[in-house]
């Protein structure tokens, strides 16, 4: 079956490529079963691959299927291996669960099968990305998520927000892909190779430490720009212009994790490079808790939820950075369901209330909308950290790793402790401004409970979001066994969290401050709604102006430069130069016409002379 | 005194010599065009004398040559010059300047 792994890819492509071609002409709602069952089996095909790691006897797999750049040695290859598989059963997954309520949810677009053209054309680019067997297929997968990633943002490209959005994002994942690019160009002059085996086997003797910090350093721009991190995060929030499943898909559980999945991928050099480790980890915690602090002010539901992805993508580098792989990765799955349910819950709220987003003008959804209330409910204890949802396995274990590094990464413990707080506060503003208290709803707005092909997949992710932690909880660390083959093989040292009772004590520690945020929450927002205004909520809700800044200090002078090289010096050095050879030509032949007299007989004194010269100089030479 | 060569030579560059002036001097283009007759035959003169003196063959292939295009060239030239002459009802070549610069 693993040898055959391409046909996990290959469905999708299929699916992307029909609808490419036929997609108006298989209309609604055929274009949207057709995108979703090409990924459903794409699931089905990897879970049935994924069967001999879950049972512990699988061996990782490379599927070579052509050569790409047969000198620099480059294959287009497969790899099939435990953290490869989890990266695909979770895009195929939850990417077959948005496929169906995207049928319900952009029921009557015009470009329905449009939409779908893209879905599936981002699955293959993520299923490229996480799979692929080097550097290279990843960095094809790596351009391909951010190219879907930009034509779905601006799907609504009519609306000139969404299509500065697309724009935006496209340019800020260039910058990090400037520092991806020089890394791989890095790896490829010290190894001679970009495959993954090659490169981390012989990455201990051939990578002296100064280049493993520059090239981990280098991966770390890129990976920050594509899970939107300190100071690369900034097109996400805008990114909420593309359609609500695109939000849930792409700019909450998958596409912005491929940072962390390149991180855990590359630990083998990020264990050569403790320094770049912890900036990883450092750069995590602080975009959690900047974040975080943002989400508190935002109106807009799906701002909010832009803003707590962000902060638990902080989480993630947190944990990847400490070297706690399995940590990361645990909570890169779970957050994938819980966050792709509150995105598609809140995507449920914004159908019914007539695209309205803003939560001073909800409320009291909860009896109209119950089946969205309740997994909405799920998700929000479990991004909390409320025991036993699946967030508060795999946060308390990014935080339990975290401090028992020790040193001064016990601040970054401290910092994660005050993020989940305020991830528990936020989380109940949202919920209590939209689903409680009295209806603030716009006239003529009558809410009610979406279709069932929208509500199914919220009860999927519902019962996910609910028992996932499971998987790995301390008594039976069924995920970490699952995972430790990626990790033994480059003899990459995970981080543990602590023995005895010290667990005890710091998962009580953070149910406390969940609790304590939710509590706060609650008295905050049960009653009446508090008036947020003020200076402070101004500098939280356009997020501390951070995009003024960079408008005034990059875009500005950045406009202002190509201004000039455009207005002066393009047009009038360049063109200069052109225009001036043709003005020196005609110049120089103005010079010559005179010569052209029409009388033959000059022309014939002209020949003369000229013979009469060479006759002479052949003479003088004195070679007869 | 035996007539050797050099003789030869010296009547073919009074010939060229003939030719050229007249070239430069006449303005009727039938004229002219007889001077440069004059010049190849000139020429073929040296090629004729100087194979025969230096008892090769090619001097003389080259002159049967240049016979056939001088020939040609007439041809093709007197051609012109009536088509002209039937325009302009004149053969005066300062008369045709219009390719002045």
């Amino acid at each position: 079956m693993t040898d055959v792994i391409w046909l996990v890819v290959l469905f999708p492509l299929i699916g992307f490529l029909a609808l490419l071609f036929f997609g108006k002409r298989i209309g609604e709602p055929r274009a949207g079963y057709l995108g979703s069952a090409t990924v459903i089996v794409a699931f089905v095909l990897a879970l049935i691959a994924a069967f001999d790691f879950i049972g512990g006897e699988g061996e990782a797999h490379t599927v070579v299927l052509f050569e790409w750049m047969p000198s620099l040695g480059l294959d287009v290859a497969f790899l099939w291996d435990p953290l490869s598989a989890a990266m695909t059963l979770v895009v195929t997954g939850v990417g077959a669960l948005i496929h169906v309520y995207s049928i319900g949810y952009m029921h009557g677009d015009p470009r329905f099968g449009r939409f779908f053209t893209y879905l599936n054309l981002f699955i293959v680019s993520m299923l490229l990305l996480v799979l692929g067997d080097n550097f290279g297929v990843l960095f094809v997968g790596w351009e391909l998520v951010g190219l879907s990633s930009y034509l779905l943002i601006s799907f609504w490209f009519t609306k000139p927000s969404a299509a500065a959005a697309g724009k935006k994002a496209f340019v800020v994942n260039r910058v990090g892909d400037v520092g991806f690019l020089v890394a791989l160009m890095l790896i490829f002059s010290s190894f001679g190779s970009l495959a993954y085996g090659e490169v981390f086997e012989h990455a201990p003797e051939v990578l002296s430490g100064g280049m493993a910090t520059a090239v981990t350093l280098l991966l770390l721009i890129g990976a920050a720009g594509k899970s939107a991190q300190l100071p690369l995060y900034v097109w996400l929030p805008d990114a909420m212009e593309g359609p609500t499943p695109v939000s849930a898909l792409i700019h909450a559980a998958t596409m912005v994790t491929a940072g962390v999945y390149l991180v855990a991928r590359s630990g083998a050099l990020f264990e050569l490079a403790p320094t770049s480790a912890a900036i990883v980890a450092t750069v995590g915690a602080l975009t959690a808790l900047f974040a975080a602090t943002i989400a508190v002010g935002q109106k807009d539901i799906k701002r909010v939820l832009a803003y707590s992805t962000i902060s638990q993508l902080g989480y993630m580098f947190m944990a990847v950075g400490a070297a706690a792989y399995v940590a990361g990765v645990f909570h890169l799955v779970t957050h994938a369901f819980f966050k792709a349910l509150l995105f598609l819950g809140a995507g449920s709220v914004i159908h019914a209330m007539a695209d309205e987003q803003d939560m001073r003008k909800m409320g009291g959804l909860r009896s109209k909308m119950p089946i969205t209330f309740a997994t909405m409910a799920i998700a929000w204890l479990a991004i909390s950290g409320i025991p036993p949802l699946a967030g508060f396995w795999s946060k308390d274990e990014i935080l339990a790793v975290v401090f028992n590094r020790g040193g001064a990464w016990i601040a970054l413990w401290v910092i994660g402790l005050i993020t989940a707080g305020l991830t528990a506060f936020y989380m109940t503003r949202l919920m209590y401004m939209t689903f409680f208290g009295a209806p603030r709803w716009a006239d003529g707005v009558e809410p009610h409970e979406s279709p069932a092909l929208m509500t199914m997949p919220l009860v999927a992710l519902g019962v996910a979001s609910a028992f996932a932690g499971f998987i790995n909880t301390p008594w039976r660390l069924g995920f970490e066994h699952f995972l430790e083959p990626t990790f033994e093989r480059f003899e990459v040292h995970l981080a543990h969290p602590p023995d005895g009772i010290t667990p005890w004590i710091l998962a009580i520690v953070s149910v406390l401050v969940a609790l304590a945020g939710i509590a706060i929450g609650r008295r905050r927002y049960g009653g009446a709604m508090p008036a947020e205004t003020g200076l402070w909520w101004d500098r939280v809700e356009n997020g501390y102006y951070v995009d003024d800044v960079y408008g005034t200090t990059l875009v500005l002078p950045g406009k202002r430069a190509s201004q000039v090289m455009a207005f002066a010096f393009d047009a009038k050095i360049i063109d200069g130069i052109v225009n001036g050879t043709g003005t020196a030509v005609r110049a120089f032949s103005k010079a010559l016409r005179p010569l052209q007299t029409g009388l033959v007989r000059s022309y014939g004194v002209g020949i003369l002379a000229g013979a009469v010269g060479l006759l002479i100089w052949f003479l003088s030479r004195g070679g007869v | 005194m035996s007539v050797g060569p050099a003789w030869y030579m010296a009547l073919a560059a009074v010939l060229f010599g003939i030719g050229a002036l007249g070239i430069l001097t006449r303005r009727n283009a039938l004229v002219m065009f007889m001077s440069i007759e004059l010049m190849l035959n000139a020429v073929n003169l040296t090629f004729v004398a100087a194979s025969r003196a230096l008892g090769g063959i090619e001097g003389q292939v080259a002159v049967l040559f240049v016979m056939v295009v001088a020939a040609a060239e007439v041809t093709v030239g007197l051609a012109i010059i009536v088509a002209v002459f039937r325009r302009r009802a004149t053969a005066s070549v300062d008369e045709l300047a219009e390719l002045a610069g």
